[in-house]
């Protein structure tokens, strides 16, 4: 991985292999343990600065830090200086100052990942930023294929519904083009963004194409995105023409759904409680998969700047230098493999 | 009076030496020596003539041109001197070869009486460096609720009026406003934005916007509004200028209108016509400006609508905003970009040398043809007239730093961008406003 993770571009093909692999192997399982902590990142800090209303980002990602013994801190901008007019430069310098390995930040505007990115040593994840990007919901969306389907190359996805205003979407056509799958948008017109032909994808404004699809991905109306503004005449138009419920679903298909869900609006209540959806899995998945981005972001690099230095590592962990020396200081082998310390601990 | 400049310092007396002279307006395109007396051009004539006391210029490879003329700058005072005031604003003209500039009225408080305008007269008497006219506001306030003087304001000086920043929604306010206007003869600059349409948008819309999952400003939103204002216009018979027109449809609107005989001008920024929205993916807010850049086919149409003449004057729309407003997240910060002391150079790289558009249409929309618009003196090359004009080096490339701008802000959009065409010298009214030799 690189230093930082904001865009589904920052990964290729391999890299999202190599991820999902580690989330699989060292991660998945260590939920159904007793003792569900590894000692990982013990001595690392993780700050989650969210900007936006969250459950199952904030949740995953604060236990993800806290089940590899991160110091996890949680910044939310109702509770801290963000409502007393201080900007995100001087939060994220403020922050920095504390020395955190990762900052994982969930904003409401487009590119605000990589704003802070500029402002702190540390390494930088975008857990949602506007209607830009989400790669880890994108990273985990395609673990959750790959734990159904196996290999992606060659399956057909309908992504479905609110795309105009969907991070969700942007990181997914992204991220299920280079799995090499196949994207069909299905949309009215005024939920699918002017220039949608940039995508690379098939555009319907039909749930007739769904017929065919290995797996059909259903996104959030977001109403609160909709206030002022006419995209929908009615909610009864949108139910009857885009609703998508057990009827739509073929034999062998799957259906996703990044969450919350509004029930009854872009997916039937009987199909939000079927075996046909995935949902819950995905929310499962989010946690390994989220588990392994926090990992890896700090050894591969690790590795990536020991390999740099090429000089034996001394530094203690938690040294007092910048993050940027001391994770030149440190070699992989002071990341504790995961796995030997599960059989450590657990 | 109209414009205003503070009379300090003396009137220059200097020969400059073997430059190119160009100047369209009096038909000069030559290779000679020009001796300027107590701020006065003198004489326009190679050779060995007695030049008296006068300082030595070395024109050798240089271009002299008259010197421009901006309809369009934020000049942030009153309300926002941290970011520019009259002092600062006219140095960075006379830096970009600049003569007269026009100061905007969308300031805290709003020029929208005569008394706002006659401190800011007063000021200008004081601190400018280049002649200073003033735009007065079409509304109150810029509210777009009632007309504010344009009769008490046009007395006090006006030369025109604006709500820039905002358009005027009401068309039945804008209809009383035209004829407002006629009444005192000035025209009108009008902003042109359909809100509704424009509606939460902060860039073009189009892929990039789709890709990076910003709000579009669709190209729509200005030329409907340019399209509707042109027609009201053509039927008060009102003078009407469009302010920075971005797209292909605009441009049309424009067409159409001088064809059916109004007496339309219009304006094009150096950033629309130099760059186009892909320039927005790296979410630099220095991009960020209304209206926003467009795709390259609007960029082209822009460019030709130049070179044929549709476009008749290029404005900057110099608009200063603090450091810490542009840094922010790309949605957050505020729209515009400065311009004065990059707007020939970036134009001359862009368009004169990659052969688009001709030196002579160049100059002319940053000189003559805007001074005309909205009457204001004419710089031109000529003995017998004040000096007001400009020696350019187009030979040595340089890259735009705006660490070293005069102007007291940075939101520059050529931020490291190598281009020829560095202005050296500026003169207004016959006093030296700008020298780097």
């Amino acid at each position: 991985m690189n230093r930082y993770l904001l865009s589904m571009n920052d990964l290729s093909h391999e890299d999202i292999e190599s991820l999902l692999a580690t989330a699989r192997v060292d991660f998945l399982d260590l939920s159904k343990r007793d003792i569900k902590k590894v000692p990982t990142l013990r001595g690392r800090t993780v700050i989650d600065l969210f900007y936006e209303k969250s459950t199952r980002t904030s949740t995953s990602f604060e236990l993800a830090g806290k089940r590899l013994s991160a110091d996890v801190i949680n910044v939310k901008a109702d509770s801290s200086a963000v409502g007393k007019g201080e900007s995100l430069k001087d939060t994220t310098l403020t922050l920095n100052a504390y020395r955190p390995d990762i900052i994982v930040i969930r904003h409401p505007h487009v590119g605000a990942a990589a704003f802070v990115s500029r402002f702190t040593e540390a390494h930088v994840i975008n857990a949602g930023d506007g209607m830009g990007e989400h790669p880890t919901q994108c990273l985990l969306d395609i673990f959750s294929m790959q734990q159904e389907f196996g290999e992606l190359k060659g399956l057909k996805v309908a992504i479905v519904g609110d795309i105009l205003h969907s991070r969700v979407a942007r990181s997914n056509i992204i991220g299920f083009q280079k799995m090499g799958m196949e994207v069909t948008l299905v949309a009215p017109p005024a939920l699918l963004p002017r220039g949608v032909e940039a995508f690379g994808a098939e555009v319907s404004h039909s749930l007739d194409a769904l017929a065919g699809m290995d797996m059909i991905y259903l996104l959030r109306m977001q109403k609160e995105r909709h206030e002022g503004a006419n995209f929908l005449p009615s909610l009864r138009e949108y139910i009857a023409s885009y609703q998508v419920g057990l009827r739509h679903v073929g034999k062998g298909q799957r259906v996703l759904h990044p969450g919350p869900i509004n029930r009854g609006v872009e997916i039937e209540g009987a199909l939000a409680d079927s075996q046909e959806n995935l949902i819950l899995h995905q929310v499962e998945a989010g946690l390994a998969v989220r588990m392994a981005v926090l990992y890896r972001i700090i050894v591969d690099n690790a590795v990536a700047d020991s390999a740099a230095e090429s000089e034996p590592a001394t530094g203690e962990a938690g040294s007092t230098g910048s993050p940027e020396k001391s994770d030149t200081g440190k070699s992989a082998a002071q990341v504790e493999e995961p796995v030997k310390n599960i059989h450590a601990v657990g | 009076m109209t414009t205003i400049i503070a009379k300090r310092g003396t009137k220059a007396t200097l020969v400059i030496r073997d430059a190119r002279v160009f100047d369209p307006g009096s038909g000069i395109d030559t290779r000679t020596d020009v001796l300027i007396e107590k701020g006065q051009i003198v004489r326009i004539a190679p050779g060995k003539g007695s030049v008296g006391e006068a300082q030595v210029i070395d024109g050798a490879g240089r271009l002299l041109l008259p010197g421009f003329v901006d309809l369009h700058a934020h000049l942030r005072s009153p309300g926002r001197e941290d970011e520019e005031d009259m002092a600062s604003g006219t140095r960075a003209a006379a830096a970009g070869g600049y003569v007269t500039i026009c100061a905007m009225p969308n300031t805290d408080p709003v020029v929208d009486n005569a008394a706002v305008i006659a401190s800011l007269a007063e000021l200008a008497e004081a601190d400018a460096m280049v002649r200073v006219a003033f735009l007065g506001a079409i509304s109150r306030g810029e509210k777009g609720d009632h007309l504010s003087d344009m009769w008490d304001m046009a007395g006090a000086g006006a030369v025109g009026f604006t709500d820039d920043g905002r358009p005027v929604a009401d068309a039945g306010l804008l209809r009383a406003a035209f004829q407002a206007a006629r009444n005192v003869n000035l025209p009108l600059s009008l902003h042109c934005e359909d809100l509704d349409l424009a509606g939460a948008g902060v860039v073009n819309e189009g892929t990039v916007s789709a890709q990076l999952g910003l709000a579009g400003i669709p190209g729509t939103a200005e030329s409907s509004d340019v399209a509707r204002n042109l027609d009201i216009a053509l039927y008060e018979g009102a003078r009407v200028h469009i302010a920075h027109v971005s797209c292909a449809r605009s441009v049309a609107a424009v067409d159409l209108a001088r064809k059916a005989g109004g007496a339309v001008t219009c304006e094009v920024t150096p950033h629309h016509l130099a760059l186009n929205d892909e320039e927005v993916r790296g979410l630099d807010a220095n991009f960020k400006m209304n209206p926003p850049l467009r795709n390259e086919a609007d960029r082209l149409a822009l460019v030709e609508a130049l070179a044929s003449g549709v476009i008749d004057c290029i404005a900057t729309d110099h608009a200063p905003h603090a450091t810490q407003e542009k840094e922010t997240p790309f949605e957050e910060a505020p729209f515009g970009v400065i311009g004065l002391e990059t707007a020939f150079a970036v134009l001359y790289s862009e368009l004169v040398q990659a052969g688009a558009v001709s030196l002579e249409v160049l100059v002319q929309a940053m000189s003559s043809n805007p001074a005309r618009a909205f009457g204001l003196p004419v710089p031109t090359i000529t003995e017998g007239q004040e000096a007001n004009l400009c020696l350019v080096d187009v030979d040595e490339e340089y890259e735009i730093d705006p660490a070293g701008f005069y102007s007291k802000s940075r939101n520059s959009a050529f931020s490291g961008r190598k281009v020829r065409g560095r202005v050296l010298l500026t003169l207004v009214a016959g006093r030296m406003a700008h020298n780097i030799l």
